[in-house]
């Protein structure tokens, strides 16, 4: 009798395990990138795509996107948006070389400024979300407008241009190596993006804040009802968001030793499509930080190895388009599955 | 079973919106290992005045009472601390989260410190696991999504939580109504398992016939105010009926139906009745 219900057990564990892994919400992601890392491999294997650098130049373009997909994805299981992040990539570039070049600036402190201004910002967003009661996506979609028209007005002001150049401000220092040296042929890009996946991932799955994100984005009101402290969480998260675009900013102008009002444009709406074809619902409530990775891995890879198979790069949008939408229409399956299996 | 002092208690609450009055001078309490039914139809209150005990309404008139004491709830927070727990009719349940990460929202078991501080999700797992194995619900995999639940086993879940956080009242708002007659008696009897703990419970409904077996008292709100109070073995159920259709207008509504045979000046006098 003992025996039997044992045997019964290890069974019913044994499903568990299967069930689990099939109703993952990153399962469309893991299984894409694998899909077309193959499809690449075998269509552009011949001219540099499996080679070492071949892989650095997609990770570095998936590392980019990446590195403002995860909180974004954060923020959209906490059932919010930020469009806005693309315009902060550009308003916090002009930032750091604005106040260099211009004010004479040091570097840290520059970087500094432009974390702080996008930590004001996110603030900013979230406050007017809670306040207001709008939705997130027209509070920021205003965001996006008025902090590029911002960007602009001022960088014309200030300078009479839109595009500013670092001089040699950054070379040799410090804060270029964070945050764009290399390691052999990886960019250090590549490493924020990993490590902040890692920290998003550890915040979701064993933090009580990870779970209060859960609750809020699931059902704003019982979660306020049970005690969680939805507006905060929110707002911290919109922080985030902001925080990360100045990150890439920073990236992005020591890599280049210039800025342009004109960067991170679309950088919000990839940032939506990634996390989306990493499993994260567009309602709220449900998701993970290794899908958005995965996500933005498959980004990386499409736009990189289209490069490498010689068929003009005007054809990575199609293929991006067509992506998203096969993998939204696996993760409701997927996600419908996890919802009724027991 | 009962003692003297209420649980919770409410004197002459009022509540408005604005022109509207939501609450007009309600007076109700709960004590120990009762449970006290607020019924009334839509529209009634029942929802405006349980928001108030819970701390998401403060009342515009009148006193609240916890243990005798006076106090004063701004938020659900400050009534969950106090040991009035609400498991509202949507369950306060993210219903694609796990069972234990809902069981456990808002107050989380952590361990490590500063930076290293988490959440136990081994213990989480546990407790759900042992708390739910009490009131009959085996789990394969506490991790799985609340909505593969049944509804009685949802509003059991939800129940066993605020119970194990410590309520000493428990208000159900509409606990049954949603379910079907085998789910709903998994509600009850696990609500008369409370009970027998010396929990308070306000058990809220406008479906007699699921408040009546359960009940000890019966307050009826119609409109915004009190029609009475009433203990259960000086009320039958078509009485009890009759109160919260407004009386004599049920009378009217059967006469009506009947076609013929009208009733009697009995059921208008006992309509006006307190």
């Amino acid at each position: 009798m003992a025996q039997s219900t044992t045997g019964e057990e290890t069974r019913v564990r044994e499903v568990g395990v299967l069930r689990r892994w099939l109703t993952r919400p990153e399962l469309a992601a893991v299984a894409g990138a694998i899909l077309v890392f193959a499809f690449f491999a075998v269509v552009a294997g011949d001219s540099g795509f499996l080679t070492g650098g071949g892989t650095a130049t997609y990770l570095e373009v998936a590392a980019q996107l990446g590195i403002v997909a995860v909180p974004v994805s954060m923020l959209m299981i906490a059932g919010e948006f930020d469009l806005s992040v693309g315009s902060m990539v550009g308003a916090a570039g002009m930032i750091i070389a604005i106040a260099v070049s211009q004010y004479g600036w040091p570097l840290w402190a520059a970087v500094l400024l432009s974390f702080l201004v996008a930590l004001g910002v996110g603030f900013f967003n979230g406050y007017v979300v809670i306040k207001t009661g709008l939705p997130s996506f027209i509070v920021t979609l205003g965001m996006l407008f008025a902090l590029r028209g911002l960007t602009i007005g001022f960088a014309r002001l200030l300078t009479a241009r839109t595009q500013i150049g670092l001089g040699d401000a950054g070379s040799g220092s410090l804060l270029t190596s964070i945050f764009a040296g290399s390691i052999g042929v990886f960019s250090a890009s590549i490493i924020w993006w990993l490590v902040l996946a890692l920290l998003g991932t550890w915040v979701l799955q064993r933090m009580v804040f990870g779970n209060w994100i859960f609750g809020v984005g699931g059902d704003a009101i019982a979660a306020r009802n049970v005690g969680v402290p939805v507006n905060r969480v929110k707002i911290a998260l919109f922080m985030c968001t902001a925080l990360s675009a100045a990150l890439l900013a920073a990236i992005q102008v020591l890599d280049a030793g210039s800025a342009d009002v004109l960067r991170g444009e679309l950088v919000e709406l990839q940032a939506i499509a990634a996390a989306v074809i990493g499993g994260v619902l567009l309602t709220g409530g449900y998701g993970s930080v290794i899908g958005a990775l995965f996500g933005a891995l498959i980004f990386g890879m499409v736009q990189q190895g289209i490069f490498f198979t010689g068929v003009s790069t005007d054809w990575f949008q199609v293929f991006v388009g067509v992506m998203l939408l096969v993998a939204v229409l696996f993760n409701n399956i997927i996600r419908k599955r996890a919802s009724e299996a027991r | 079973m009962t003692n003297d002092t209420p649980l919770l208690e409410a004197r002459g609450i009022s509540k408005y919106f604005g022109h509207v009055v939501a609450l007009e001078d309600i007076s109700m309490d709960v004590r120990p290992g009762e449970v006290m039914c607020l019924l009334g139809d839509n529209g009634a209150g029942k929802s405006t005045l349980i928001k108030t005990f819970s701390g998401v309404h403060q009342p515009t008139e009148g006193t609240l009472l916890i243990d005798g004491e006076e106090v004063l709830l701004n938020s659900p927070r400050d009534a969950i601390d106090r040991g009035i727990a609400t498991v509202y009719q949507d369950l306060a349940m993210i219903p694609l989260s796990g069972i234990s990460r809902n069981f456990f929202l808002g107050r989380e078991p952590t361990k490590g410190v500063g930076p290293f501080k988490r959440f136990d999700v081994a213990k989480a797992d546990q407790v759900t696991r042992e708390e739910l194995k009490k009131i009959g619900i085996e789990l394969r995999d506490t991790s799985q999504p609340v909505s593969t639940l049944s509804g009685g086993e949802r509003q059991s879940v939800a129940i066993a939580r605020a119970v194990h956080f410590g309520a000493k009242v428990l208000i159900l708002d509409e606990p049954t109504s949603a379910l079907g007659v085998k789910q709903a008696a998994i509600v009850l009897r696990y609500i008369a398992h409370a009970k027998e703990q010396g929990l308070g419970i306000i058990f809220i409904s406008h479906n007699v016939y699921h408040a009546y077996p359960i009940g000890d008292r019966f307050t009826v709100l119609e409109r915004g105010r009190s029609i009475g109070t009433f203990e259960k073995d000086e009320i039958s159920i078509e009485e009890l009926e009759r109160q919260m259709a407004g009386g004599a207008e049920l009378e009217e509504l059967n006469a009506e139906l009947q076609g013929s045979r009208p009733s009697g000046s009995e059921g208008s006098a006992n309509g006006k009745s307190d």
